[in-house]
């Protein structure tokens, strides 16, 4: 069953987009591998393949998860929906 | 699927088999790298390994040059070596550490020579090295005679989701027939570091890890003029949408599946304590790495990609696969294995190892790799710290 975007972990809160690219508002299918479970979400950005998603609203210091690990911290405000990458999230490291 | 229980390789002298049967001519430093092209342009079926260094260099560092020259040469997948310096006394040195492997192995040095004279004579060793080799057949081999190294490059989302947990899937499959396995990249496991650590097989492998990673972090927080972020991710990363070093890191580390290292090996050191997973201390650099990998006796390589990293080694076949449908289809003379479908749900993660299993049995057999057919053989010696 074909799928625009993966989750790799239930506890993760961005998704990775698996289709060329998705457009605002689209409605997307998403797959949460760990356990096999399906979910959906409305696009806010248009977010090519390979980029992430926010599946809920974060704000200003709220931490990543992917892989259901710790991956930066949010250092701009976040809507569910919205393109998640280098301009609203930094790592923790260095 | 079933897996295969054997391939066919070289055997060699001292028990190990190789998948690839080159002759070498290998130069100790620099200044020799002329002549040891010279004598690879005379003599058909060998090949030169020139690279930057072996001029005054000291300490760790002078150890980590022999370590990589002696294992390049004892590599199963070189039948002979010619080796060539300025002087004797260091090429001696490696010819005596390659002569260990029972291989035949001969050395010249230019002092009091020149070039020239030195090319007829290495020329005439290597036209017999070369004869001998060619006719060495290809026997049976156990898979337990595979070593197999990873490193993942260029990477993106793609490789954390599919292309490195592809490469999971082969290591959980191989690892009980007996096959020794090694994994690296002790900068790009930044932010992992912990949940590495805890995969070690034995208190004492998780404890060797965790002091190499923060010796490397330390030199890092040293050296660095900025937060990295110039350099890691790269700007290949970030197109491909990874974001910060940790999830790079997370992605990595979904290369070595399930399994547990036994032991942590120096730079270019060849394992010690029989089949299983290593963990190498290495750069993560791709042509860097496999250069440490194959001096460490690993004779063929796996090579996950997201965007489409190009590398190959001239000793060690580089298998180089890929999740990226935009890079399987834009690179496709570079990707040997594509598991593309796996994000379209059309393929499964096991149904991917298997087919990396069969690609790399091919290779192992003797098919090309992409980046051999393209002539890729970057041999890039790690330095530690500058020349005295």
């Amino acid at each position: 069953m074909a799928t625009d975007i993966i989750i790799h972990d239930k506890k993760d809160n961005v998704g990775v987009v698996v289709i060329e690219k998705i457009t605002p508002k689209q409605d997307c299918k998403c797959w949460i591998m760990e356990n096999d479970s399906s979910a959906s979400i409305q696009s806010i950005d248009e977010i090519p393949l390979g980029h992430k998603i926010a599946m809920v609203d974060l704000k200003e210091g709220d931490t990543i998860l992917k892989y259901g690990h710790d991956i930066g911290k949010v250092v701009k405000a976040i809507k569910k929906g919205e393109h998640v990458h280098v301009h609203n999230v930094k790592t923790k490291k260095w | 699927m079933e897996i295969p229980k054997s391939f066919l390789g070289y055997k060699r002298e001292n028990g190990r088999a190789g998948t690839r049967n080159h002759v070498i001519i290998l130069p100790v430093d620099d200044i020799s790298n002329a002549c040891a092209e010279a004598v690879a342009n005379n003599i058909k079926g060998t090949i030169a390994l020139p690279h930057s260094y072996g001029r005054l260099q000291f300490g760790a560092d002078l150890d980590l040059h022999f370590r990589t020259m002696i294992g390049t040469g004892s590599n199963p997948n070189v039948a002979a070596v010619i080796v060539i310096g300025i002087e004797p006394k260091w090429t001696k040195k490696i010819v005596d550490g390659i002569a260990k492997t029972g291989k035949p192995v001969e050395g010249f040095h230019i002092e009091r020579t020149g070039d020239i004279g030195t090319v007829m004579k290495a020329s005439k060793k290597a036209q017999e090295f070369s004869q001998w080799a060619s006719e060495k057949q290809r026997e049976e081999c156990p898979m337990s005679d595979l070593w197999i190294s990873v490193k993942c490059g260029e990477s993106d989302t793609t490789s954390g989701l599919a292309s490195n947990p592809t490469v999971g899937n082969l290591m959980e499959k191989l690892e009980p027939l007996g096959v020794h396995l090694c994994f690296g990249e002790t900068s790009e496991l930044t932010g992992a570091e912990n949940v590495c650590a805890a995969r070690g097989a034995t208190k004492e492998a998780s404890k060797k890890f965790m002091k190499t990673w923060n010796d490397y972090n330390d030199f890092i927080l040293k050296e660095a003029t900025n937060d990295l972020s110039e350099s890691q991710p790269t700007a290949g990363n970030i197109a491909g949408g990874l974001t910060t070093i940790e999830e790079k890191a997370f992605g990595n580390f979904q290369k070595i599946g399930n399994l547990k290292f036994i032991d942590v090996l120096e730079p270019a050191e060849e394992p010690a304590k029989g089949p299983g997973l290593y963990f190498m201390d290495t750069s993560s650099a791709a042509a860097e790495c496999i250069t440490l990998q194959a001096a460490g006796g690993f004779n063929i390589h796996l090579f996950p990609t997201g965007q489409g990293n190009i590398v190959g080694n001239p000793i060690e076949p580089v298998v180089k696969l890929t999740a990226n449908p935009l890079t399987a289809k834009s690179m496709s003379e570079h990707v040997d294995c594509d598991v593309s479908k796996i994000l379209s749900r059309e393929m499964n993660l096991s149904e991917a190892g298997d087919k990396l299993i069969e690609t790399t049995l091919r290779v192992a057999n003797g098919r090309l790799t992409c980046a051999e057919a393209l002539g890729h053989k970057e041999f890039v010696m790690t330095k530690l710290y500058r020349s005295a």
